[in-house]
């Protein structure tokens, strides 16, 4: 049987993760690949992690991604950009390239379009040209400073991330003349605010201060306001700190034009078209993605490295002779070492594919959104509400829509999918359903898992303390990983998110029509970790139905927003499962494409093979994971005096109304055959590998 | 002077810090999964390559062509990084890059596709290149490239060239001794196989990058097949350089004793 020959490359992923065709994104990984290898790589082994302040060094990365293309990459081409359309994949892509050596210059990277994306999203056309054209470094021939951008949220002081509800920047009107443009007085104070060290402009929240502002809204400020833009002191913080961040003080005086999304007067009071609170969620929806991929990548970071130093761990000293297995192998001689890893690396694909097929589903939404506004504007259809009334009317043929998208191609009805297809508001809220649960699922799945299994990758190298012995920064990545799991929405706010949109019922077409297809795909290939995955998801679909419908002792409804013991465990259960299915979705790409390419063709079997055994492993963790979190939640809630059936505990099969839920346990225990020969088989891949000779930049 | 056609010959050599392991092939010596292996430009034609895209730059109304014989599947993933350093046309020959090609083949080869080149000015050509290789380093293929053309005037170990406004150009040679041979060429055509030069890489740039695939894309889709193969060349053996290693671990040895023996071995 062939076996994993090499480890993939970028033949490989492009055509996994959907970019074979796209030269645009494989360009900017290139620089941005050279980025990370050569100068962030040099900053991290030179100790530059090891001061809180920016330094002249570390000023270096933004020259570097000037240079490179990387600040401009946010950017359209009208406004001196080189990429059109949505970037979410565009920004993910860039963002996991640097992490996979350090997070913090991925931060560094994505904070300035952080800054920019109230104004890319919610911003006056003027405003837009003049931010988004400015951050665009001077081109030959320009005489022009490069704007760069800071965001300022963190609310309520002293505590960073606490709630985006509560705003304590204030605005009020300082003075307006009749006829002439009200100027406004902005007081706000940051902390942890990234970018600020260079920042010329910052997008700041505010809340009203003055009768004669109504509500919240956002502000640009700028470094030559009148007033005082005092950076402030850097941040302490354990990691990341190849990014600049400061708690900032600022108290300037601007003109109502910079209300990002502009406003109108209405009977003299200064109203923004636009709250915070909307301007934040349209941000903050999409930029989660780049964080949760930069924490998965570093486990596929860390595979390289691990390998090299089992197989390098009895070489050059007297422990080992050449031609010698424990000179060859190392400690991969032993199947604990390869295992290990082989969890590792497949906790890793699932987080990519996880996260990827987020980024993918956001770019195809982002002119689904701007196409569904356009159609509500149309008809006259205005505010929250009544969008959203308007919303549910189209949801039998949202969830029609994503049955068909689910379907076999050739096997549904086509014409009718086009119509559904062609149908704005259907697509809409179809895509949508699922866009509000991938991208949190993603975010709190991938960091958070990501931080456990970095402590196994830095146990595999020994993790006793010695640098030279933890190879590829893996001690820093397993820090790294926790503040990913924090910064963006903390992992409460990933599984409150869940909790308001995985019981959707039209993502729960989506996830019934997933588990046709996996069944679908067991029959035809039994022994692929297909059926395993279909049973965890249909388990995990009747605990919800179960929970949503169940009270506890007291009569209290288990399934409600205030009940986190109930449905936070149910947001982790789903998580578990959506990694595979995707890393499955990937690797089936894999298998019918690869063959077009020669240089993926060359050894396809093996590697699909090895993919597959990852997934099989991932999956049946998964849904064991997923089995044992339903299981607490099903069971956990009954009364200690509630007996589990009429026969006593001897011949005990659970109550007669936990039956389908007990058969669907029993069912996914003995899914999971084979699924640890899969893992065996893995491991010795592992062990056959060919790996470079070197780490490709400096530990 | 009127624009210079510079054509910079140079492919794909796999990346140096892959593991590289001679096996046999039913096609001759070749490397263990070297289809697998990622590749780079080959460093002596990248050197060679920055060095044409500057001078291009300082003779108004130049061109630069890349022609690369090699697998296209590789080239292309290669044109990620390197079509974003400099502006130039790619002229592809799908075949292969390996080092145990023969070097007449693989200069005939290159030849035909030269000549192929609509628009090209032969009267003013530059055709440049590695003057050797990463994968081999013969040091063989653009002399006789430059022959094939009919090329007479061929500089080899190039550090650096210097264009007069009457089209006539000095070249700077690395010669045996660690140094330099000057030379004065009337004008264009002329062989130029490129050392180190003194240009760093240049950085990445998107907005260049762009541009060349408009032509590079095209250009891998219609490369035509080249027949390249080890020629009559039998290799009866294949190995990489050996890296010696002589450890001693000595105990109590007084610095100046250490400094000592460090001081006569440099002297030999």
């Amino acid at each position: 049987m062939e076996i994993l020959r090499t480890l993939p490359g970028d033949d490989v992923r492009q055509i996994m993760w959907r970019y074979a065709d796209r030269f645009d994104l494989q360009m900017a990984i290139q620089s941005a690949r050279s980025i990370a290898r050569g100068l962030v790589a040099r900053l991290v082994a030179d100790g530059q992690r090891n001061t809180h302040e920016w330094t002249p060094r570390k000023a270096e990365l933004l020259t570097a991604f000037d240079q490179s293309g990387l600040t401009a990459l946010y950017m359209d081409p009208e406004d001196g950009g080189f990429i059109a359309g949505p970037k979410n994949l565009a920004l993910s892509l860039v963002a996991l390239e640097l992490a996979w050596v350090d997070g913090g210059s991925a931060t560094c990277s994505l904070a300035s379009n952080l800054a920019l994306a109230p104004i890319h999203e919610k911003g006056t056309p003027e405003q837009r040209h003049a931010y988004m054209g400015g951050c665009v470094p001077p081109q030959p021939g320009e005489d022009r400073v490069v704007k760069r951008g800071a965001f300022a949220l963190t609310e309520a002081l002293p505590y960073i991330g606490v709630d985006t509800g509560v705003v304590s920047g204030r605005v009020r009107v300082s003075d307006w003349q009749d006829g002439q443009e009200p100027m406004l007085q902005v007081e706000k104070r940051g902390r942890f605010i990234t970018n600020m060290d260079f920042a010329t402009f910052v997008t700041a929240a505010v809340d009203s201060d003055d009768p004669r502002i109504k509500g919240s809204c956002m502000v640009i400020l700028e470094e030559s306001d009148p007033g005082t833009f005092d950076r402030g002191t850097p941040t302490k913080k354990m990691v990341h700190q190849l990014s600049s961040t400061c708690d900032p003080v600022l108290n300037l005086t601007i003109p109502a034009s910079r209300i990002i999304g502009g406003y109108e007067v209405r009977d003299g009071v200064i109203v923004p078209n636009f709250s915070h609170g909307e301007i934040i969620g349209s941000v903050f929806h999409r930029t989660r993605i780049p964080v949760g991929l930069m924490s998965s990548v570093k486990l596929l970071s860390a595979v390289e490295p691990v390998i090299r130093y089992h197989r390098n761990r009895f070489r050059g000293g007297d422990a080992a002779q050449p031609g010698t297995p424990r000179f060859d192998l190392g400690l991969q001689q032993k199947e604990d070492a390869l295992q290990r890893l082989v969890d590792v690396w497949a906790t890793g694909e699932a987080g990519m594919s996880l996260g990827l097929a987020a980024a993918r589903l956001a770019d195809e939404f982002d002119p689904i959104e701007r196409a569904k506004d356009a159609l509500l504007a149309e008809r006259g259809v205005v505010g929250v509400r009544a969008q959203m009334s308007a919303l549910r009317k189209v949801q039998a043929q949202a969830i029609e829509y994503v049955e068909l998208l689910n379907a076999p191609v050739g096997k549904r009805d086509e014409a009718r999918f086009q119509e559904l297809d062609a149908d704005a508001l259907a697509k809409f809220v179809g895509l949508d359903a699922l866009s509000n649960v991938l991208i949190p699922a993603c975010k709190l799945w991938c960091t958070g898992q990501t931080a456990v299994m970095m402590r196994e990758a830095v146990a595999l190298v020994g993790g006793y303390g010695i640098t030279e012995d933890c190879p590829g920064f893996l001690f820093q990545k397993w820090n790294d990983a926790q503040l990913e799991a924090t910064y963006e929405g903390p992992e409460a706010v990933q599984r409150r998110h869940l909790t308001a949109t995985m019981n959707n019922p039209v993502f729960l077409a989506s996830l019934h029509a997933w588990v046709r297809e996996l069944k679908d795909l067991a029959k035809t290939r039994p022994g692929l970790g297909a059926g395993v995955l279909a049973t965890g998801l249909e388990l995990w679909a009747w605990t919800l139905d179960h929970l949503q419908n169940a009270t506890d002792p007291e009569g209290r409804k288990l399934y409600h927003n205030k009940r986190q013991g109930v449905t936070f465990p149910l947001a982790d259960a789903l998580c578990w499962l959506l990694g595979p299915y995707f890393l499955l979705k990937d690797i089936l790409e894999l298998e019918a494409k690869g063959g077009d390419n020669p240089v993926v063709a060359d050894g396809l079997q093996g590697l699909v093979t090895f993919f597959l055994d990852l997934f099989h492993v991932q999956a049946a963790r998964g849904t064991g994971e997923a089995g044992r979190l339903c299981a607490e939640l099903v069971y956990g809630f009954r009364s200690p005096g509630q007996k589990c059936c009429a026969v006593g505990d001897a011949e005990c099969v659970g109550p007669e109304e936990l039956a389908h839920f007990v058969h669907l346990r029993s069912k996914a225990d003995m899914c999971f055959t084979g699924s640890r020969l899969s893992k065996d088989r893995a491991g010795l891949a592992l062990s056959q590998v060919m790996i470079p000779e070197a780490l490709d930049y400096p530990i | 002077m009127s624009g210079l056609h510079i054509v910079v010959c140079g492919s794909i050599v796999p990346d140096p810090l892959q593991t590289l392991e001679p096996v046999t092939t039913p096609a001759g010596p070749g490397l263990k999964n070297e289809m697998m292996l990622p590749a780079i430009l080959d460093p002596w034609a990248g050197h060679a390559l920055f060095e044409a895209a500057n001078l291009a730059k300082s003779v108004a109304g130049s061109k630069v062509y890349l022609v690369s014989l090699g697998p296209k599947a590789k080239l292309q993933q290669v044109m990620m990084t390197i079509g974003q350093k400099a502006p130039f046309e790619l002229v592809v020959a799908d075949g292969p890059a390996s080092g145990f090609t023969d070097a007449a083949e693989v200069a005939a080869e290159l030849a035909a596709a030269i000549e192929a080149i609509p628009g090209l000015d032969k009267s003013q050509l530059l055709v440049f290149g590695g003057w050797q290789s990463a994968s081999r380093g013969a040091g063989a293929t653009l002399q006789m490239l430059g022959e094939r053309l009919g090329i007479t005037d061929q500089f080899q170990g190039v550090d650096e060239i210097k264009m007069q406004a009457d089209g006539s150009f000095t070249v700077l040679e690395r010669i045996e001794g660690g140094s330099y041979q000057l030379s004065s060429c009337a004008g264009t055509p002329a062989v130029l196989g490129w050392a180190t030069g003194n240009l760093p890489e240049p950085p990445n740039n998107p907005q260049i990058g762009m541009a060349n695939m408009r032509l590079i894309m095209p250009a891998l889709q219609k490369a035509k097949p080249a027949k390249v193969s080890t020629g009559e060349v039998s290799f009866v053996a294949v190995e990489l350089p050996k890296q010696v290693r002589e450890t001693r671990v000595v105990k109590d040895m007084a610095l100046e004793e250490m400094a000592k023996e460090i001081v006569d071995w440099i002297r030999g």
